[in-house]
């Protein structure tokens, strides 16, 4: 390669280099220094602490809640939107009467902004006269308070999760399904394979790269959706339906503890580093079908 | 007309720097959160107009600024950027972390003359306490609110009770509720006795208790709460057995959102909510509603809510003379009794009360008397330094013995802990 075309090459990356650096490399390395200060207030500047932060955030159980929170809400929301997706997909993928009624109608919770979700779904749960509890009602059972008990605030707010992200993740299969021979499982047909071999063995496997795709959106969302929380419980019952970034949000901007803010940002960053280094370089191997 | 404009030039001149009349207009950027619905908002804005109109020489540009939460966010980034709104509504309870944050400045540095001091003095003294420390004004009251009791008359009525007589005490709350409470023939409650709201910001009302059980919760100085006293523990003992030991109340947290509703809807025949839906209920019930003061128990109590005005740091004397100007005028009589009658807000001066449109009001629709008359018994909403953060401390530990995680000794000493490990810098003289 000349000298020339190297520079050229440069020039070519240069606007989104500089554009990621500035919104993304910068912020993240700011958060990182930040997080080795003390919060700044109007009479005390920020002063250098080390690792006190860091100490200080082994022993907040409150992290501890969330963290394990994001764990629960990332195993019971991705492989459920996952399988709802697919199952969705191959469902409109068939022709039928209606079909884009269908279609359009598993999509429209991913048009919908999330708070407008949120507060429809507010309805749902209300106790009383809520949705659910109007339905249960007429079966004679009396009124539910999922929102309102710690036992079920983290589930509810997952379906919620699920109900908006599975639509999203739908397009993608539907679109992938489109790209699968036809004549494979006309030949599997003939070789007589019922219809959950075909999906085991050629469907599946073939859709793998976009599981993969699928799922490192939702490992991502998981830890970044948390718009509906806001609307639906605000973190309650006690920290029972708080999630890590909604922690971050209320640490760094209802608290004002910017520096502790930075820190659990940086648990944050690097969570979802290993997530996704973990899945492209780990899972990818064994996506390609060969 | 003529007297104000000579008034306000010539307390501008005698502070500006040069000592000339200003020869430019004074702009002003005024931030507002708007927390009921109505037309709250509109009506800011609308008086902001008349202001204008009144003084060619002041542009004051009425920022909305969403909730009471969005606001404070907005000031202190605008702030922390150099851009510092010259007023601004916000929560009375940030006092102390704007104080902190040194982004506001005392009222008292604009207050020369008798004039200005006796203003100073015209607010109800309950609405004060959350608006002063270390003897000095940082808050002025202006859309301030306390939480009253509404009962449906017509439940009250087909329950056999009187339906003109609220509870009282808390032990007439238990007892009515009990017989309000309607269970249909699965057993399935049809309407609970009593509606106590407590999701979001559970501490606002449960203060109402704990000031009726004759405990105050923080100290005037912002840096000691009172969470594990023993009169505290037993006022949440009281919040947990109104559904736990006497079924009157739905379990759970309870929705503050929906609580009107539910009220409406029959779902319950009491609820306690701040006056500041009073327009709302009034417009929205379907049946004969009554309105009146918490129930007592050691004695009445009840806290204050809501925001004042606040004066930033950073900007011209000039401006903030000017600011203080339009604050002196919002808060007059007539533009507050405008807004009270548009809201529902208390109005925050006696003087206000006094005026023929809010006696004509206050006939029409007597309820509203309720709210002014509560002040009397009324104390200091909870506010101390890192509010924020030590009124989530609090709601936690009320969320964790309400929905039975704790008991209430067990989470009101765990929050103590806390508090005060967060409160301990600002008692060491600052």
């Amino acid at each position: 390669m000349t000298r020339r075309d190297w520079i050229h090459g440069w020039l070519l990356v240069l606007p989104a280099m500089a554009l990621l650096a500035l919104f993304t490399h910068l912020p993240a390395v700011t958060t990182v220094w930040n997080s080795f200060f003390s919060t700044p207030r109007g009479r005390r500047p920020a002063v250098f602490v080390g690792l006190d932060n860091y100490e200080r955030l082994l022993n907040d159980p409150i992290f501890w809640k969330v963290l394990t929170n994001n764990l629960w809400f990332a195993l019971g929301t991705i492989p459920a939107s996952i399988a709802l997706a697919i199952a969705m997909a191959l469902f409109v993928n068939q022709s039928f009467l209606g079909r884009g009624f269908v279609r359009m109608a598993y999509f429209t919770p991913t048009v919908l902004p999330l708070i407008a979700v949120a507060n429809i779904w507010l309805f749902f749960y209300t106790p009383g006269f809520g949705l659910i509890d109007q339905l249960i009602g007429l079966f004679g059972y009396g009124q539910t308070n999922l929102l309102g008990s710690p036992d079920t605030a983290l589930g509810a707010i997952m379906v919620v999760t699920v109900w908006k992200e599975a639509g999203f993740f739908m397009i993608f299969y539907l679109a992938a399904l489109q790209t699968i021979p036809p004549q494979l499982t006309e030949a599997a047909r003939i070789e007589g394979a019922s219809s959950w071999t075909i999906f085991r063995r050629i469907t599946f496997p073939l859709l793998m790269p976009t599981t993969l795709f699928v799922s490192v959106n939702a490992v991502i969302n998981s830890f970044r959706l948390v718009d509906h929380i806001f609307i639906l419980t605000g973190g309650g019952p006690d920290n029972a339906s708080s999630l890590l970034l909604f922690y971050i949000y209320e640490t760094s901007f209802r608290f004002w503890d910017t520096a502790y803010g930075a820190t659990l940002t940086v648990v944050m960053l690097v969570l979802l580093c290993i997530l996704a280094i973990g899945q492209f370089f780990l899972f990818d191997r064994k996506v390609h079908y060969k | 007309m003529f007297a104000k404009l000579f008034k306000g030039a010539a307390m501008t001149a005698a502070m500006a720097v040069a000592g000339t009349l200003p020869a430019k207009a004074t702009d002003l950027q005024f931030y507002f959160p708007v927390a009921v619905g109505g037309g709250a908002a509109e009506t800011i804005e609308g008086l902001t107009k008349d202001y204008m109109a009144m003084n060619p020489g002041v542009n004051i540009d009425a920022v909305y600024a969403g909730s009471y939460q969005d606001t404070i966010t907005k000031v202190i980034t605008a702030a922390r950027g150099g851009n510092a709104p010259q007023l601004s509504v916000a929560l009375s309870v940030d006092m102390f972390t704007l104080i902190d944050e040194d982004l506001i400045l005392p009222f008292d540095d604009f207050i020369k003359t008798d004039e200005d001091k006796a203003w100073l003095n015209s607010f109800y003294p309950a609405f004060m306490e959350n608006s002063q420390t270390g003897g000095k004004t940082y808050g002025i009251p202006f859309q301030r609110s306390t939480p009253v009791l509404y009962w449906n008359k017509d439940a009250f009525a087909a329950a056999g009770l009187d339906a003109n007589t609220p509870p009282a005490t808390w032990t007439e709350m238990v007892e009515m509720g009990k017989t309000l409470t309607k269970r249909d023939a699965n057993g399935n409650v049809t309407q609970w006795g009593v509606r106590i709201p407590t999701s979001g910001f559970p501490y606002w009302l449960f203060q109402g208790l704990t000031t009726q059980n004759d405990v105050i919760l923080a100290n005037a100085e912002g840096n000691k709460t009172n969470f594990d006293d023993p009169k505290v523990i037993e006022a949440l003992e009281y919040l947990v057995a109104l559904s736990k030991d006497h079924g009157v109340m739905e379990p759970g947290i309870v929705e503050w959102g929906a609580t009107p509703k539910a009220f409406f809807e029959g779902q319950t025949a009491m609820m306690w909510t701040t006056t500041g839906n009073l327009t709302n209920v009034r417009k929205n019930a379907p049946f004969d509603f009554g309105v009146a003061m918490l129930p007592a128990n050691k004695r009445r109590g009840a806290p204050t809510g809501g925001g004042n005005f606040y004066l930033f740091k950073g900007t011209s004397d000039e401006q903030l003379s000017a600011s203080v100007d339009f604050i002196k005028w919002i808060t007059a009589p007539e533009q507050s009794a405008k807004w009270t009658m548009a809201t529902g807000y208390v109005a925050p001066r006696p003087a206000t009360w006094e005026t023929d449109t809010m006696k004509a009001y206050a006939k029409d629709f007597p309820p509203v008397l309720v709210a002014r008359d509560q002040l009397e018994f009324a104390v200091a909403e909870l506010s101390t330094y890192q509010n924020q953060r030590i009124t989530r401390i609090f709601n936690d530990a009320l969320a964790a013995a309400i929905t039975g995680q704790k008991d209430a000794a067990t989470a009101l000493k765990e929050a103590q802990a806390q508090a005060d490990a967060i409160l301990k810098p600002y008692r060491m003289g600052q």
